[in-house]
């Protein structure tokens, strides 16, 4: 039996509403066969956490254009206290390269930046979920 | 109409299209169609044959109807453009440390970007401490408002406030003029950004009031402004967020004028003359790189916005028919790859909003792609500016490109598009239903989405993203510190303790006066909002109030 497809959850939190790029990789997701939850911008951490668990995703992928990623390290913790360790969190937009340092060290998986391939977005998504879903067996 | 032509001369220029035409293919082949973004045919070469309009109907002379080629007679020979560069970090006395430099170096006009907890209707003490100034200015009171403007002459220097409804930052503006025995008629400037839909629609930087809500205090504030500060442009009605969120340049100055057409009928409802309020009616585009494609757009649409003042509003004073416009050179152009090579991109831009015969212009830094831009970032973006101006001579001649058989071609076939997206959405029941509806976010959607196709497939290239690529060291994007955490915690703390000491009774007053006048649509809302600046209540109150009483706004989002 084929394992299902990716269960994704796309949101932003904090502060930042443009959500171009979350919308573009959302239906991107959506179209390479993928499970998607998208959420509007301006979530709490404790909503995503929430929406995480409930919806038993794979991967959470947490877009920022202004700066929102400063509070990554927030949801990292808050979603290791909720007993979600094995979630996998990429964070993609506008990242300085001294903060991209400070997120893998919070435990995000992987940061994209301006300019990344759709494909190459779906791909590692592909790759943490058979990442979690190998542990998980 | 065209001149007729003497038969001969046709027939000899016919001959001679003719010749070129095979030449063209004999070299080029059967090249493929190629698209602008707005996705109109270009057409490897334009002439007489590819422009029938009408010199005096359809471009006519600079600031005479239809102003095709620009809205005022001597343009920018002899007036430039206003540089406006948004400014807008950390403390307020760090934006007025930045500000007065500015205005050292000949600024006159200056805007204020606030921080995003500001945009999202929060006081400083309600959100994330990390994210606090690193977009903006943390301004909550009419105290930070007189910190941010300490030395700065409200009554010379031109001011825009990018002010989420309830426009509270103008507010604090006035309650700070009052305190310095300004007159409020002294005072000039711009609500940026005052658009509602386009910020439901697209960036969704809006403080969150149900729609209903919004519209009622936008016309609220265009009456009180137009009756107390008449040289306050209220209405300023925004293309950028949706060119920016993905919509294509066409589709950008369509939405923008089914919206201002939106905004103009909801002020004559409340009974308001538009020769009273169009001449306050501002417009803030995005300029991207595709250079011919936006000055056709910005000819285009002045010409459309003459037409509909006179024809659609009966407007009769010229001032209402002027399409005045700010433009920023578009960040979603910019890269991270590479970033110098913004420095290109902006340029481009640059010149296309100037030869599209802008008003005001904000400059990209290069460093956009990266973080907020840096000083060093900024300073070439403003150099650029004064390179074009005065190195290049770019404001030399008035409106050069007119006459120019493709951009009149062009402009044209813009023209057209624009009005056929003006239509679907005149179908729809005009912008306010087409946003309730969603139909505007579904082809903005739809636009993004088919760009970065392009983008991937290699066929828009963009160079150091899909085309000559580098290896590049991490030392050469550079990024903007943030705040000072200690500076942002003596001004968390500073704003507890104004809290603790102002008049109570007076913001209590204030805010139930304010809930009362949202329960009753024959009282001015924003005539309450500045009441409770001056009485000195903070903006996430203000906002806390209103967003009680008229509802809770969430962004409609269409995936």
């Amino acid at each position: 039996m084929t394992s299902p497809p990716p269960k994704v959850l796309v949101t932003k939190i904090g502060l930042d509403g443009h959500d171009r790029g979350s919308r573009v990789v959302a239906s991107h997701l959506r179209d390479a066969g993928m499970e998607v939850v998208y959420t509007p911008p301006w979530q709490d951490i404790a909503a995503v956490v929430k929406l995480a668990m409930e919806e038993d995703v794979d991967v959470i992928g947490v877009s920022s254009l202004a700066t929102d990623h400063l509070i990554v390290p927030k949801l990292m913790r808050a979603l290791y206290a909720a007993g979600l360790k094995d979630i996998a969190v990429i964070v993609g937009g506008i990242v300085p390269d001294a903060d991209e340092a400070m997120l893998l060290e919070a435990g995000v998986a992987r940061v994209f930046h301006p300019g990344s391939a759709l494909d190459e977005i779906s791909a590692e998504i592909s790759r943490l979920t058979r990442a979690r879903r190998t542990v998980g067996v | 109409m065209n001149k007729p032509m003497k038969a001969g001369k046709l027939s000899a220029q016919q001959t001679e299209a003719e010749q070129w035409q095979r030449d063209y293919a004999v070299v080029a082949g059967s090249d493929k169609p190629v698209r602008n973004r707005s996705g109109i045919e270009v057409r490897p070469l334009y002439t007489p044959r590819d422009w029938h309009g009408d010199y005096a109907a359809d471009l006519g002379y600079p600031g005479q109807p239809p102003y095709t080629r620009g809205i005022y007679a001597s343009m920018h020979r002899g007036r430039t453009w206003s540089q406006r560069q948004l400014v807008g970090l950390g403390t307020p006395h760090d934006y007025n440390a930045r500000l007065l430099d500015m205005i050292a170096h000949g600024t006159t006009a200056i805007s204020l970007i606030p921080c995003n907890s500001v945009f999202r209707g929060y006081d400083m003490d309600e959100v994330h401490a990390e994210l606090l100034g690193t977009c903006g200015v943390v301004v909550n009171t009419a105290e930070h408002m007189e910190q941010c403007l300490a030395g700065v002459d409200l009554a010379r220097t031109s001011c825009a406030m990018n002010d989420p409804s309830p426009f509270t930052l103008l507010a604090l503006m006035l309650a700070t003029a009052k305190k310095r025995g300004v007159d409020w008629r002294a005072i000039s400037g711009t609500s940026n950004q005052s658009d509602y839909l386009s910020h439901f629609v697209a960036n969704h930087m809006f403080f969150r009031i149900a729609l209903p809500g919004a519209r009622r205090i936008l016309i609220d504030h265009i009456e009180f402004c137009n009756r107390q500060v008449p040289d306050w442009n209220p209405m300023s009605v925004v293309g950028q967020h949706m060119q920016q969120a993905g919509a294509t340049p066409a589709e950008a100055m369509a939405f923008t004028l089914s919206s201002a057409i939106q905004y103009a009928e909801d002020c004559q409802a409340r009974g308001m003359e538009p020769d009273a309020f169009l001449p306050r009616f501002t417009f803030f585009f995005d300029i991207s790189v595709s250079l011919f494609e936006e000055i056709a757009k910005f000819r285009a649409g002045r010409r459309i916005w003459a037409r509909i003042t006179r024809e659609r509003f009966g407007a009769r004073d010229p001032r209402s028919w002027r399409f005045k416009f700010h433009g920023q050179t578009s960040g979603v152009d910019l890269t991270r790859q590479q970033p110098l090579n913004n420095i290109a991109r902006v340029t481009v831009q640059a010149m296309a909003g100037i030869f599209g015969g802008l008003q005001s212009l904000h400059t990209d830094a290069y460093d956009e792609a990266l973080s907020c831009p840096t000083e060093f970032g900024a300073r070439i973006a403003v150099n650029t500016q004064n390179i074009l101006r005065e190195e290049a001579h770019l404001t030399d001649v008035i409106d050069p490109l007119g006459g120019s058989y493709y951009i009149e071609s062009l402009t044209d076939e813009m023209e057209q598009k624009i009005l056929g997206v003006m239509a679907e959405v005149e179908a729809a029941g005009g912008m306010y239903t087409a946003v309730e509806q969603g139909l505007v976010q579904k082809m903005i959607g739809a636009s993004a989405r088919g760009f970065q196709e392009k983008i991937e497939s290699g066929e828009q290239t963009v160079v150091g993203v899909n085309a000559y690529q580098v290896e590049e060291g991490k030392s050469e994007r550079q990024a903007l510190p943030t705040p000072e955490p200690a500076k942002m915690q003596t001004h968390v703390a500073a704003f507890k303790a104004y809290k603790e000491q102002r008049s109570q009774d007076a913001v209590h007053t204030a805010r139930d006066r304010l809930a009362a006048a949202a329960g009753d649509p024959r009282q001015n809302i924003f005539e309450r909002v500045v009441e409770a600046a001056e009485a000195g209540c903070t903006h996430g109150e203000i906002c806390a109030t209103l967003r009680r009483e008229l509802g809770f706004g969430q962004p409609l989002v269409m995936v």
